[in-house]
């Protein structure tokens, strides 16, 4: 079986500050991680390969050069082969945009490598925008069925099973492979590289697939091809943290802070 | 794009209850502001319950799609069905709730339509000129908002915390026109098939309908703890929500889990206890009108977005404070 993993790199959002003065965020200094959702789509597939050696796992990201930090971290803990699809006509371009260049990508690797993908695994959604479009997105294009959110899948007899959450608890869906599939939190964690790996991750060749590559209809990508525009970012005003209580025991703080909510209306 | 008019609203419909009717009064700001109507969508297999919501509750016009291929929803017949209907009626624009299968279903049905999408929106705005809508959106985890429009191509979508808007008072006298449309899916559309459902209900006011949450984290330490937050729950008439270190702890079940991989809530209050306040975590609740923050930790991130903070050991606090609101009510 050969599985396909779309891999964001993305700014680790957990060291992201912000200058509340000049209601900026600080992206100075902050490291370039990949979206942690899709850490998770990786090692299920890898997974899926420790338990059938038959399975090829690649992995495929569109992103400038920079991503091939990414690309080299994915190949150290059981990607078999990476590819980047780079190119600055895909500058700006918005999920609908970037489902169809990564549509148009596994489609190429797929003929330059002789396979065919059975699955297609995405993370839930990409930590930078939060949107968890290009999964569905990418199904939509490639005419495949999806099931997303999941936390656990299981392949077997030409079909993957998953289980989801759903706003009353959770369930198991079936979808006919070939499908696209987007990975939530699991129960088990994305294992560690070892010196090893990651030597043979820096030594491998990680192949650049361009617009020209893919046969792209220029009208489809970038900016122009975006029907969604980001017309303005600010940072929120945020709450300046309110008033902090620490009486001598549990019981004052608790009475002086019934008080104030008293006090001022919220209860 | 002139051809394209009205605004729309999807009607999640679980169990065969009405959901996301809060989306009408987002949906009815921008249509008065352009002058055109309001239309709610609602699409399941008996329908005729959440007809009547949407109706009490707003909407101009019903678009009515009522048979057995929908009475689970499913990505793929849910994006036909509206693939058709919007083709039919071209409206201007698609409220769909950000819920579970909202947020399953309209990146797909964007793509079908070769549209932009605006996900999770907080807040909704509309050019009477052009009749462009302005979708806000937090991301980067909720330090940075974006403003998102789809100036040249319709309809425009956008997905919306059913939290961002409150449901007005139903009024059952209204009436509106309602038009059902059979729409057949063709054989081979739905690839999906659900094997099994796995209901976690928790027992009294939904997490996502309560006004007063009182979650617990890490800091709680135990289930039995637990119950010190639903006793104050209950007497405030709220629900008990949690992070998702006590999830993963077992404590509580993942339906209670509020934050990034969970449920967005925004209560009127929402009282923290043992939270680290991870940004995970505050991206599910950041809308919370009212913060109230118990950690042991006074440097606790949590406390940078509470609007009051009591630095101490839940164990104390919680009783406590469940104690002094009881003979405040008295
Ligand atoms: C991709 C991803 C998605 C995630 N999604 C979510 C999500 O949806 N929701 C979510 O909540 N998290 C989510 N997380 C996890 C998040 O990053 C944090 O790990 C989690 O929120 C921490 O939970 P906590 O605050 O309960 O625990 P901790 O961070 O361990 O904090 C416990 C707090 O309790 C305090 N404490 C301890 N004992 C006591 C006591 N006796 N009395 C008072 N205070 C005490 C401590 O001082 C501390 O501040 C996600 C993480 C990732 C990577
Ligand atoms: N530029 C990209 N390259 C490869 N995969 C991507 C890219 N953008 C998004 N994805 C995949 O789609 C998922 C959802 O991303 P998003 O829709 O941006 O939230 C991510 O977790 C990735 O698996």
């Amino acid at each position: 079986m050969n599985i396909l993993v779309c891999i964001k790199q993305v700014p680790d959002i957990e060291k992201i500050k912000v200058d509340s003065a000049k209601k900026v965020m600080i992206m100075d200094g902050v490291p370039n991680i990949v979206n942690q959702f899709d850490t998770y789509a990786l090692e299920t597939a890898v997974r899926i390969k420790d338990a059938d050696p038959a399975t090829k796992v690649f992995v495929v990201t569109m992103g400038p050069a920079q991503t091939k930090d990414a690309m080299k971290s994915c190949l150290s803990v059981g990607a078999d082969r990476a590819y980047m699809v780079t190119d600055d006509v895909m500058n700006d371009s918005d999920t609908l945009a970037t489902s169809y260049v990564l549509s148009a990508a596994a489609k190429a690797i797929e003929a330059r490598e002789g396979v065919t993908f059975d699955l297609i695994l995405c993370g839930k959604q990409a930590a930078d925008g939060d949107t968890g479009h290009v999964g569905p997105q990418l199904a939509e294009y490639l005419n495949y069925p999806q099931i997303t959110s999941a936390s656990e899948i299981t392949v077997d007899g030409g079909k993957v099973s998953a289980r989801r959450p759903t706003d009353e608890g959770a369930e198991v869906v079936a979808a006919v492979l070939p499908a696209v599939v987007t990975m939530s939190q699991t129960a088990y964690e994305p294992r560690y590289a070892s010196v090893k790996t990651k030597m043979a991750a820096n030594r491998a060749e990680i192949p650049v697939l361009t617009a020209a590559d893919l046969s792209l209809d220029a009208a489809g990508v970038g900016l122009a091809g975006s029907p969604s525009k980001v017309i303005k970012t600010f940072v929120p005003e945020r709450k300046k943290g309110g008033l902090k209580i620490q009486e001598e025991t549990g019981e004052l703080s608790a009475q002086k802070l019934t008080a104030l909510l008293s006090d001022a209306g919220v209860i | 794009m002139s051809d394209y008019k009205n605004i729309w609203v999807l009607i999640d419909i679980q169990n065969g209850q009405a959901k996301t009717l809060e989306l009408l009064t987002g949906g009815r700001k921008l249509a008065d502001a352009v002058s055109e109507k309001l239309v709610a969508v609602v699409i399941g297999s008996g329908t005729d319950a959440a007809v009547k919501d949407a109706v009490a509750n707003g909407a101009d016009q019903i678009l009515v799609v009522d048979g057995a291929d929908y009475a689970d929803y499913s990505t793929e017949g849910y994006t036909y069905a509206l693939e058709q209907l919007a083709g039919k009626y071209k409206p201007a624009a698609l409220l769909i709730g950000a819920t579970i299968s909202g947020r399953d279903l309209a990146p797909r049905l964007a793509a079908r339509l070769k549209t932009g999408l605006a996900a999770d929106c907080t807040d909704l705005e509309i050019d009477a000129g052009t009749g462009t809508i302005q979708w806000t959106r937090p991301a980067y985890g909720g330090n940075e908002l974006a403003v998102i429009e789809t100036p040249g191509a319709r309809p425009q979508l956008g997905t919306v915390r059913p939290s961002a808007f409150k449901r007005g008072e139903p009024d059952t006298a209204r009436t509106a026109e309602i038009i059902k449309e059979d729409i057949a899916l063709p054989a081979g559309t739905i690839r999906t098939s659900i094997i099994e459902r796995i209901a976690e209900v928790a027992e009294g006011i939904k997490l996502e309908d309560a006004e007063v949450v009182v979650s617990g984290g890490r800091g709680v330490g135990s289930t039995e703890n637990f119950a010190l937050l639903k006793e104050l729950a209950d007497l405030m008439g709220g629900a008990v929500g949690a992070s998702r270190a006590a999830v993963d702890a077992g404590w509580i079940s993942h339906v209670a889990q509020v934050g990034q991989t969970g449920k967005t809530v925004s209560p009127k209050l929402y009282i923290a206890c043992g939270i680290s306040g991870a940004i995970q975590h505050l991206a599910g609740m950041s809308g919370s009108d009212v913060v109230i923050a118990i950690n042991r930790d006074p440097d606790a991130p949590i406390f940078e977005v509470a609007d009051y903070g009591i630095v101490g050991n839940i164990k104390d606090v919680l009783p406590a404070l469940t104690e002094a609101i009881k003979k405040l009510k008295a």
